[in-house]
C-alpha cells in the first residue's frame, strides 16, 4: 500500500520512537495538537500498520543467560529444503530468540542464549549440530551492545 | 537475581508482544487482581528483566526496504581506536544497532536504508569513512524472526 506520512506523523512518531511510554497530553504539547487530533493521527498511523505497537524489551541477561552467540549457518543448498528444514527444527530450540534469513556469504544466523559456557556447549552439542543441512558454522561471540535501539532515521 | 514463577513468565511474554496492556487488562487474563499484577511487573522492571519498550514499526511502509548487516573488523587495534570507532558507528542515524563481538570480526552492525543505492550511499561516505575501518562484509537481511526464548 502507497501513502504518504507528512511531517506531523514522522514528528509524532519520531517523538513515540525516542519514549514508547510518553504519554498523550505530553505528546500533545511536543506536537502542538489537540488530544483529540492527536489521537486520530495515531489512530491512523495504526490503521495503516505503520505503528504496530509496543513490545517490552526482556534482557536475558538480568534472567542469568550470561553468553549470547551468533551463529552463522551456512547450509547445503544440494537439499531443496534445507532452509525449512532447518529453520522448523531451530525453532524447537527454546535457547534459540532470534532467526535471520539472509542474501550474502551467511544463509541464516541464529542468536543463542545460555546461562554460561558449559550449558552453551550443550545445546551446541545436542541441539545445535542436530539440526539438518548444515555446511558450515562460524560463532561470533557476543562482548557488549554499544548501540542497541534499532530506531529508525525517520 | 530473582526467580520467576509460570505468572512472571506469562506476564512477561504478554508484555513482550503488547506493552500497552495495563495491569488490569494483564491481571483479567491470568486471574490476578489489578494491584497484585502491577507489583509484579513493578518487580520485573525493578530486577532489570524488562529492560524498557520499543515501538513496533513497519520499516517497509516507511520506506526502510532494506536492511544489511556488517561485519567489521578494524585494521588497527587499541583502546583509543576502539573508543573513536565505537562513538563515530553510534552516531550514524541508519546504524540501527552495534555489538561488540569475539571471532572473526570486532563489530557487528545492523543498517537500515530505503533501497540498495540508498545502502551504498551509507556504506561509502559513512561506514567505509569510520576510523580504524578494516574488511567489511555485508549480507542481505531477507527475513527475521524473534522467538519468545526460555521462559
Amino acid at each position: 500500500m502507497k501513502f504518504m506520512l507528512d511531517d506531523l506523523d514522522r514528528r509524532i512518531l519520531r517523538l513515540m520512537q525516542s519514549d514508547p511510554m510518553r504519554s498523550i497530553p505530553d505528546l500533545a504539547e511536543q506536537t502542538g495538537l489537540s488530544g483529540t487530533r492527536l489521537s486520530r493521527r495515531i489512530e491512523k498511523l495504526r490503521e495503516l500498520g505503520v505503528l504496530r505497537g509496543v513490545r517490552a524489551i526482556i534482557d536475558w541477561r538480568a534472567l542469568g543467560y550470561e553468553v549470547e552467540v551468533s551463529l552463522r549457518v551456512t547450509l547445503d543448498k544440494t537439499q531443496t529444503r534445507a532452509f525449512d528444514d532447518f529453520i522448523a527444527a531451530a525453532r524447537d530450540i527454546a535457547e534459540v530468540i532470534e532467526i535471520q534469513t539472509f542474501l550474502g556469504r551467511v544463509d541464516v544466523r541464529l542468536s543463542v542464549i545460555a546461562r554460561d559456557m558449559v550449558h552453551y556447549q550443550q545445546i551446541y552439542r545436542a541441539q545445535i549440530l542436530a539440526l539438518p543441512h548444515i555446511a558450515d558454522i562460524e560463532a561470533l561471540m557476543h562482548v557488549a551492545r554499544i548501540k542497541a535501539d534499532e530506531s529508525l532515521p525517520l | 537475581m530473582i526467580t520467576l514463577d509460570d505468572i512472571d513468565r506469562k506476564i512477561l511474554l504478554a508484555l513482550a508482544q503488547d506493552a500497552t496492556q495495563n495491569a488490569g487488562a494483564l491481571g483479567r487474563k491470568f486471574d490476578l487482581s489489578q494491584p497484585a499484577t502491577w507489583r509484579r511487573i513493578k518487580r520485573l522492571q525493578e530486577a532489570g528483566i524488562i529492560a524498557g519498550r520499543k515501538l513496533d514499526l513497519d520499516k517497509e511502509k516507511l520506506g526502510f526496504g532494506v536492511t544489511v548487516f556488517l561485519g567489521i573488523k578494524l585494521a588497527t587495534k587499541g583502546r583509543v581506536s576502539l573508543d573513536d570507532f565505537e562513538r563515530a558507528v553510534a552516531a550514524i542515524p541508519e546504524v540501527q544497532t552495534v555489538e561488540h563481538v569475539l571471532g572473526m570480526y570486532d563489530y557487528r552492525l545492523r543498517v537500515t536504508a530505503r533501497d540498495i543505492s540508498d545502502f551504498e550511499r551509507v556504506l561509502r561516505r559513512r561506514v567505509m569513512t569510520l576510523p580504524g575501518v578494516g574488511d567489511v562484509e555485508a549480507n542481505v537481511l531477507l527475513s527475521e524472526e524473534s522467538r519468545p526464548g526460555p521462559l
